[in-house]
């Protein structure tokens, strides 16, 4: 069994409405570990989402511990936070949520510009990533003149070229016809299965849960049940 | 310069709007540095204005003559290094009133209390030699084509020869060329005797005195001491620096400098908020963007600064252009056609022009880029 790479504890996320509190996360815990595929599945309003930003340094709980690739993220200041996400989190949307002026070689090597990568180091990079999603044809097209699988691939290029300890996935193929999503769940596999990426796919179609290694639901911001793929 | 190729392709979402704006930065500058000559050319004497200059005249008024005998007077006072007289012709050459100014001075003194007027040693000796020689500036002399020996026709208005009819002969013997380029060179010079022996009437009379003194620190006292010395004669004498006469004359016509800067802080007031708008619009339309970049690893203070790159780029290529472009404007010369003895584009006015730029561009991002700097990734992420 390899090591856990996301350890959270006892994790809280409370919402203020006005002088309401809402309770997304309430005690959750989860461990997943280095080169699982996990998908995250629940009703809207469960926690999911909350849950995938935690993961990402994109938001932070209320309270308990998140540990990734074994440093503490609830406790980095935003700057720092920004810094982590950088070097470990690869990111895929479930609107591709690419720069529309840029090329999709442009938008690929976006995270490597936070890098100390040379101009020509940047180029190799971006071209492997681009070649593994299968676009390299395709690297000048801006992203109004490529088709949503597409543009999904390119956001996967994206997401990989930095080569991230944990890339999360909301809803990847939530925008696609089934034959683009399924092109596209082929790809997190084998990104998972190939090249040993820990994946955590946050989704509404049993479907796509199904090429995960492994499926957890949520219920009211809590772990309601498991399954092993 | 890793971040150029982003920031710049910013600039290719809405073309239109961007050269709009850029276009409206351009004519503010162009404007900017064009009322920058204009204000330079009312000042011009007031920049170059001697320390050590005076000038006295006629209480009552500059049109008033005061006696010549008042010269040497001048000259015993404690502190004055040297009096000459001057007096305005104010000719009409070629139909034309007002062409440039024509000045009865005396040479050598004349050229002694201006050093800034350029003569060449030749010139001014055959100047000191000829009755009836005169020297021009050499942006007169160029616009009406004169060459050194060439005669000078001018129709006096008031002081119309002895010898008959309207018109005064001069001999160009020199064509003098400023120390600075704010030196003025349209001036035309000639011999204050040859005036007088051949005026029909004002022997004995002068416009105004040049005056030299040792100390400008003096200048006060000095100012004092002559008109207190004329006071209750029939010419009572009204004394001041040559740069407070000057800067009175200028301002004969208003106040040019105030007038200048209330259109250009109009100008640059609608123009803050033309690019600010135009800064603002293009952060409200990529908030999503921006969550995009943040999610990536993006830090608060790089999204704040690429937004106020872009910021001071529009400033710069449109501040850029209008300041080259106004340059030019200014360079093709004076609108007028000659009213104006100096039209140029000052090098303090142009830096100031380059911290305006910086200012346009800093101002017009502030708050966008702040905004940018605040957002918080989900809330940006959730907006389409």
């Amino acid at each position: 069994m390899s090591t856990p790479l996301v350890t959270v504890s006892r994790v809280q996320k409370v919402f203020r409405r006005g002088s309401e509190e809402v309770r997304v996360l309430s005690d959750l815990d989860l461990t997943i570990r280095d080169g699982e595929f996990v998908a995250l599945m629940g009703p809207s309003g469960s926690g999911k989402s909350t849950l995938l930003n935690i993961l990402a340094g994109l938001d932070r709980p209320s309270s308990g511990t998140v540990e990734i690739a074994g440093e503490r993220i609830d406790s980095l200041s935003r700057r720092a936070l920004a810094q982590w996400r950088a070097r470990h989190v690869g990111f895929v949307f479930q609107f591709y949520n690419l720069l529309p002026v840029l090329s999709a070689e442009r938008n690929v090597e976006l995270p490597l510009l936070l890098t100390s990568l040379s101009r020509s180091e940047r180029r190799r990079h971006v071209a492997t990533a681009l070649e593994i999603v299968g676009l390299s044809h395709r690297a000048k097209h801006t992203p109004r003149t490529l088709s949503g699988g597409e543009q999904q691939r390119v956001g996967i290029a994206r997401a990989i070229v930095t080569d991230p300890t944990l890339i999360l996935a909301d809803e990847p193929t939530g925008d696609l016809d089934r034959k683009s999503g399924d092109g596209i769940l082929d790809l997190l596999q084998a990104l998972n299965r190939e090249h040993n990426k820990a994946i955590v796919m946050v989704t509404h179609d049993p479907h796509a849960a199904e090429r995960a290694s492994r499926r957890l639901h949520m219920v009211d911001g809590q772990l309601s049940s498991e399954m092993a793929a | 310069m890793k971040y150029a190729a982003l920031i710049l392709s910013n600039f290719k979402r809405h073309k239109l709007r961007t050269a709009l704006t850029i276009l409206s930065i351009v004519v503010a500058f162009v404007l900017f540095a064009y009322l920058a000559a204009i204000r330079t050319a009312f000042s011009m004497g007031v920049s170059v204005a001697g320390a050590n200059r005076l000038i006295v005249r006629h209480k009552i008024s500059l049109i008033q003559p005061l006696p010549q005998a008042y010269e040497a007077q001048i000259e015993q006072i404690d502190g004055v290094a040297d009096a000459t007289q001057a007096s305005w012709f104010g000719g009409v050459y070629r139909d034309k009133p007002n062409a440039f100014a024509q000045i009865a001075v005396e040479p050598e003194e004349f050229m002694k209390t201006y050093p800034e007027f350029v003569v060449p040693p030749a010139q001014a000796e055959t100047w000191k030699k000829t009755r009836t020689g005169a020297i021009a500036g050499r942006t007169i002399a160029e616009r009406y084509g004169w060459k050194i020996g060439d005669r000078i026709p001018i129709e006096a208005t008031f002081l119309r020869p002895k010898t008959g009819g309207n018109t005064w002969t001069f001999d160009l013997v020199a064509v003098y060329d400023g120390k600075t380029k704010e030196t003025d060179t349209t001036g035309f010079f000639f011999r204050h005797d040859y005036l007088d022996e051949n005026r029909f009437w004002g022997q004995g009379l002068t416009g105004w005195y040049y005056i030299t003194i040792k100390d400008p620190a003096q200048a006060e006292r000095i100012v004092s001491a002559i008109d207190a010395k004329f006071a209750n004669s029939p010419a009572e004498t009204k004394t001041e620096t040559e740069k407070a006469f000057v800067k009175g004359f200028a301002e004969q016509m208003g106040n040019i400098a105030a007038i200048t800067i209330a259109i250009l802080t109009a100008v640059f007031f609608t123009i803050l908020l033309v690019a600010g708008n135009t800064m603002a619009q293009a952060v409200r339309e990529r908030v999503n963007e921006l969550g995009v970049m943040k999610a990536i690893g993006f830090t608060d203070a790089q999204v704040l600064s690429m937004v106020l790159a872009e910021s001071l780029l529009i400033s710069f290529v449109g501040g850029a252009l209008g300041l080259t472009l106004g340059w030019l404007a200014v360079s093709a010369g004076d609108p007028t056609g000659g009213a104006l003895p100096v039209f140029i584009f000052p090098q303090r006015d142009l830096l100031i022009g380059v911290v305006l730029v910086a200012l346009l561009g800093i101002v017009t991002g502030m708050i966008p880029a702040g905004q940018a700097m605040r957002l918080n990734a989900v809330d940006a992420l959730r907006r389409e």
